[in-house]
């Protein structure tokens, strides 16, 4: 039996593999880079070995430091996780030439699943339907013109060894396709040392369905179902669902079946899975098969109770396949939220930095039934580098139902407190609340189609507004009494903290009576309109200082993120930002008074969306340049982002040149503020 | 009409001011009326009024014929938060504002009331300036004005909100007083106005950019905060009260807190970065250390290389002074030295407790700092610190070179208990430059300078032989830093400190 692991990996999923490691009394080794000296699952790990500085091509990627910390620590398996060496049949080789278990699939087939031309041709003759496209590769910008009028717009441009939407783009049209080969192949290049292309057809309105497979050295394969990961933004999972709403029994097992021949022609013998793209009528095409353990995984263990981190292991150790394809079952339902650290409100770009606060959800089970899974590799005052996949934490719930599922989801993502860096919480709670997500009705298409200006904020839900109304107003009235409790004052001249307090949300305003005392209470709250007022019935143990405010609404949950500001709180909730304002009525009224200032405007700077190099500038002084004419180009956590003119303008000065580092909000373009 | 009667009316004819055409052009300029502001500054139902009859005898140019009762400022007395101060509105209503030796006697009166009975002064400024009309009897009321402000220095606090205009001699007791504070839009101050300066000096300057809220906040320092309007700026003068002794008899306040005295924040443990050139924001350990991460700043957008503000331990109230590493790497220079020092005597005058978190690379070199005069503004921090007799309690968190480690609170300084963490390096200077002093000869050789180099590293860029002096009591892990803090000040409660006769000390200012 395998007796020590070496995780040739970091971050949530080095963790996740410890655990199981763990639990089956299996020694782990962990292996680290300068940036990660600090992190989780180095801590978490038996041992630790160091292998160099923090670029990943410098450190996780290498073979050879790889191989020494094998060596030096005496791991006899090694498990590879997602990205970095896990897709890399060389590095399956190594270890087997060395006789060390790879906790993964022979390297034969990796090899031949690896790449995407081999790996159709493969499906292809093991009968799997696939998508009309061009095998071959592509030398040059023309041919890739040419190809993709034979194959028909819209078009889909890939790196052959891409992978987590890398060295992708989609075409429409000649200039499109012109653009998106040449980008495709500088992303593969940089990103996979690969930079070989091929195009197909790209299906509009898919949905992305994959089928989770697992198979052992003794020819058993079986499928787990499928997870549907259909919310993507620019191909990037961002929120995984098992099973699909939208696949029914029969295509389940059809794709289940060409899934399972489709790893037997390959001997496969582990964890993996086979990706589809769903279209309307329920036809599906083969997309690729991932030999690796897929970031979404927990989504399958929720709903069907197998470790797959433990299966995996079981199958590098020769182990026979215990499971039975009829033993697979569909338990409930389970979601999975990808927590990134990127702001949402300024295109979802990378945002790096200190983790000065980090309080997940606990993990437990609710009185429904549902659980609260979080799979992460970080800690509060740990770093998110510039270095690696910013993807901070992977928040799964689990329900006997979608809906229950999804509102535990809603619950969690109200009480993750997490700062000093932007995410993506807010965009994930609006998504949870959209009536698309709710219906199932969703595609790849979803959030371009429902977000095509970007993320501003998810819809204001006036009942909710209320809630916090009335919750702020009591929480106003806790720090209130505490403030009147400090020591040196008149006595038997205290001041009286008033039971009725209006509270103004940006439009709304509230007037909220508490009858009672915070830790029972009747909450009157009135919104100025004809309408009768609403009762609350009320609890909270909150306190100032607490950033997280949990209450009972007539005996409900109710939770939101409060933080301090003058004369109220900034709230979170659902993916909503609001500015609370709590005061007296006089106060109230005298505030009406108050002038409404205006933003300061920053439509005539481009500025530096976050920190990162400048890669280009493609414009000049004095030139006039288009709406959404590309201006510069930034890289920042090895992805180019190029920055496009928001309107039509004329350049007035550029502050910044090619390899220059700038800072969030530093000035890179001046424009001449046209009259 | 029975005496009842003509008191109300007499009351109510005071409470309009310059009548309702006056205060709709106050509250079309986005300002609340002095009265309203009192509102919101002081408990509700808790402000009595003073004076309010008082009228001006002035009787030239036409002014025996215009009476406003209270003569453009409102006097009184009220509580905040159950706690007594006393207060005074400049009406902008009542003649705009501006300043008799009638509206001047009101003030005084406070302020002597004030200081008799100690409690704090609140007084919220919005004025045209002196009332011309009557000369030099107006000048004469301001000087009164500093005068008392002046003697209450020291003996209670004094806040002045600037909500409107504050010009020519106007701004000097402002200035006198401990804190100021603006209104961004609409306040500003200065002593010689826009108008006046494009005759005499044909500077052409718009009345913000010269005394507005940011130039004062920012470049000048003449002001320890702003505000966006009227609301937000008295609700926070009632948060920044909280933390205010009435008097420099009445000891600091403390309040019921919901924080635990030993909580152990873990995070602390990677604020520092292993590389010594990567800043880190020292106001995350500020938040995080205070009770329920409370922290009311002073003078935030000035000399951001240091950080002052009051936070609470232990629910009470603590001075706080901090290199900020993310500005200039946290050198000292004349602006932040000044800054900290202003803050160090406040705390002390009204027996604040100081907590000094130092990370400091020494002093900011150059021509502009040494001519500026860096050495006796420097001099003003080092001074401030030793002659401060509350307890004070050091923290040194990273590097503490040089001349800068002598002003930053030492133990030589009266430093009751200094702590370090164990990232702390306590020297002379960095190893690159002590090495380029001590091995000069061997310069050329690499392999020599970076064994020098590390040799230097590891005798002086650590606590440890801080620590082996005695110029560290303990060195303490990061995550502990609220306990021990909590535990030390909690230990200096009772501290006496005897200081020989003198009849005031000479800073160098």
């Amino acid at each position: 039996m395998i007796k020590k692991i070496l995780i040739a990996n970091r971050g949530e999923i080095a963790c996740r593999v410890i655990k199981t490691a763990r639990k089956m009394g299996i020694k782990t080794v962990a292996v680290y880079s300068d940036a990660d000296k600090n992190a989780l699952h180095v801590e978490m790990a038996d041992e630790a070995v160091y292998i160099g500085p923090p670029a990943a091509s410098e450190s996780y990627l290498v073979m050879d430091k790889i191989m020494a910390a094998i060596e030096s620590s005496g791991a006899d398996a090694v498990h590879p996780g997602y990205g970095f060496l896990s897709e890399n049949p060389e590095f399956a080789k190594l270890l087997a030439k060395k006789k060390i278990a790879f906790i993964g699939p022979n390297p034969h087939a990796i090899q031949a699943m690896g790449d995407k031309i081999t790996s159709k041709k493969l499906a292809q003759n093991a009968g799997v339907s696939c998508v009309p496209g061009h095998m071959g590769l592509i030398e040059d910008a023309d041919e890739a013109v040419k190809i993709s009028n034979k194959v028909g717009y819209p078009v889909m441009i890939k790196a052959s060894a891409g992978g987590g939407g890398k060295g992708m783009r989609i075409a429409y049209n000649d200039e499109e396709a012109r653009e998106g080969f040449q980008s495709s192949k500088n992303e593969a290049a940089s990103s996979f040392g690969d930079d070989r292309i091929f195009i197909e057809k790209f299906v509009e309105q898919p949905r992305h369905i994959e089928i989770q497979i697992l198979g052992d050295k003794h020819g058993n394969v079986i499928y787990l179902n499928e997870r549907e990961c259909s919310i993507q933004r620019r191909n990037q999972k961002v929120i995984e669902e098992a099973p699909s709403p939208f696949l029914d029994e029969a295509t389940r097992k059809a794709m289940g079946a060409e899934s399972v021949a489709l790893a037997k022609a390959v001997d496969y013998d582990s964890a993996g899975t086979v990706e589809f793209i769903v279209d309307k009528d329920k036809n599906f095409y083969f997309l690729e098969m991932n030999t690796r353990l897929q970031v979404e995984h927990p989504v399958t263990e929720l709903i069907t109770g197998v470790d797959l981190v433990e299966q995996m292991i079981r199958s590098a150790n020769g182990d026979k396949l215990q499971i039975k394809q009829k033993d697979v079952r569909i338990n409930g339902w389970a979601l999975e939220s990808r927590i990134y650290a990127e702001d949402p409100y300024r295109n979802f770009l990378p945002s790096i930095g200190r983790l000065t606060r980090y309080r997940p959800p606990a993990e437990v089970t609710l009185e429904n039934g549902a659980i609260i899974r979080n799979d992460t590799g970080v800690f509060e005052g740990g770093e998110i580098s510039m270095y690696y996949d910013p993807m901070i934490a992977k928040l799964c719930t689990w329900g006997e139902d979608r809906g229950i599922a999804i509102n535990a989801m809603k619950d969690a993502l109200d009480v993750f407190e997490l700062e000093g860096i932007g995410h993506n919480i807010p965009f994930l709670s609006a998504v949870y609340d959209h009536d698309r997500f709710e219906r199932g009705d969703i595609s790849t298409g979803f959030i371009a189609e429902e977000y095509p200006d970007g993320f501003e904020g998810a819809m204001e839900n006036a009942g909710h507004i209320r809630k916090i109304a009335a919750i702020a107003a009591l929480m106003h009235d806790i720090a209130e009494h505490r403030a009147a409790d400090i020591d040196g004052t008149l006595p038997n001249h205290n001041r009286h903290v008033p039971d009725e307090w209006a509270v103004q949300i940006g439009d709304h305003n509230y007037q909220i009576e508490i009858h009672g005392t915070p830790h029972s209470c009747t909450l009157v709250a009135n919104d100025g309109s004809d309408k009768a007022a609403i009762e609350f019935e009320a609890i909270t143990h909150w306190k100032p200082g607490q950033g997280l405010v949990a209450a009972l609404i007539d005996n409900k949950p109710f939770n939101f993120k409060a933080e301090k500001r003058p004369e109220g709180y900034a709230v979170r909730h659902r993916g909503c930002e609001f500015n609370v304002k709590i005061r007296t009525p006089r106060a109230a009224e005298l505030a009406k008074l108050m002038p409404i200032k205006d933003a300061p405007d920053t439509s005539c700077f481009l500025l530096c969306p976050m920190p990162g190099v400048i890669v280009s500038v493609l414009v000049e002084e004095g030139q006039e340049v288009q709406d959404g004419q590309a201006l510069a180009v930034v890289e920042a956590m090895k992805m180019e982002n190029t920055l496009r003119a928001e309107k039509k303008g004329v350049i007035a000065k550029i502050n910044a040149a090619a390899g220059d580092n700038l800072a969030v909000d530093e000035v890179i373009i001046e424009f001449e503020t046209g009259e | 009409m029975n005496v009842i009667d003509q008191l109300e009316e007499r009351r109510a004819q005071a409470r309009l001011g310059g009548g309702e055409r006056r205060i709709e052009s106050q509250h079309a300029k986005g300002k609340l009326t002095a009265r309203e502001r009192l509102e919101l500054l002081l408990d509700p139902g808790s402000f009595e009024e003073f004076d309010m009859f008082v009228k001006h005898r002035a009787v030239d140019f036409g002014m025996d014929e215009k009476h406003i009762p209270g003569d453009g400022v409102v006097t009184g007395w009220g509580t905040i938060n159950g706690r007594k101060t006393f207060v005074f509105a400049q009406d902008f209503t009542v003649f705009g504002g501006s300043l008799s030796e009638t509206h001047a006697k009101k003030i005084c009166k406070i302020q002597t009331m004030a200081m008799k009975h100690g409690a704090p002064i609140i007084g919220l400024n919005d004025s045209g300036g002196a009332r011309i009309q009557e000369g030099v009897a107006s000048l004469a009321g301001y000087t009164d004005v500093f005068q008392n402000n002046i003697k209450a220095s020291g003996v209670i606090p004094q806040i002045s909100v600037i909500m409107g205009p504050c010009a020519g001699g106007a701004v000097y007791s402002p200035a006198l007083t401990d804190f100021t504070f603006m209104v961004r839009d609409s306040s500003y101050m200065f002593l010689t106005g826009p108008d006046v300066l494009k005759t005499v000096t044909n500077e052409i300057v718009t009345a913000e950019e010269l005394g507005g809220a940011k130039t004062h906040t920012s470049k000048s320092s003449v002001a320890d905060g702003a505000f966006d309007n009227d609301m937000e700026a008295l609700a926070e003068i009632r948060r920044l009260f909280d933390f205010l002794p009435l008097s420099n008899r009445s000891g600091v306040p403390c309040r019921p807190f919901y924080d635990e005295h030993d909580r152990v924040i873990d995070s602390l443990d990677t604020l520092v970065p292993d590389n010594p050139n990567i800043p880190y924001d020292m106001k995350e350990l500020i938040l995080k250390i205070a009770d329920e991460g409370d922290f009311f700043e002073i003078q935030q957008d000035f000399a951001k290389n240091i950080v002052t503000g009051f936070i609470r331990l232990e629910g009470q109230s603590i001075g706080v002074v901090a290199n900020q590493p993310m500005v200039l790497a946290g050198c000292l220079d004349s602006d932040a030295s000044r800054k900290a020092a202003r803050f160090v005597r406040f705390c002390d005058a009204f027996d604040i407790p100081l907590l000094t978190l130092v990370d400091v690379p020494g002093f900011l070199p150059g021509t502009a700092q040494e001519f500026g005069g860096v050495i006796k503004h420097g001099a003003k921090l080092l001074y401030a610190f030793g002659e401060a007799s509350v307890p004070k309690v050091t923290v040194i968190t990273r590097k503490a070179y040089g001349g800068a480690y002598c002003v930053m609170a030492p133990k030589h300084l009266g430093g009751d208990v200094n702590y370090a963490w164990p990232t702390a390096q306590i020297a002379v200077m960095g190893a690159k430059g002590a090495v380029e002093i001590l091995h000069r000869k061997d310069l050329g050789d690499t392999d020599k300078t970076a064994a020098h180099i590390a040799d230097y590293e590891e005798k002086f860029l650590s606590p440890f032989r801080a620590a082996e002096l005695g110029y560290i009591d303990e060195v303490i892990q990061p995550r502990g830093t609220r306990k021990r803090i909590c535990r030390a000040f909690s230990l200096l409660a009772d501290k006496a400190a005897d200081t020989p006769w003198k009849k005031h000390d000479n800073l160098p200012l």
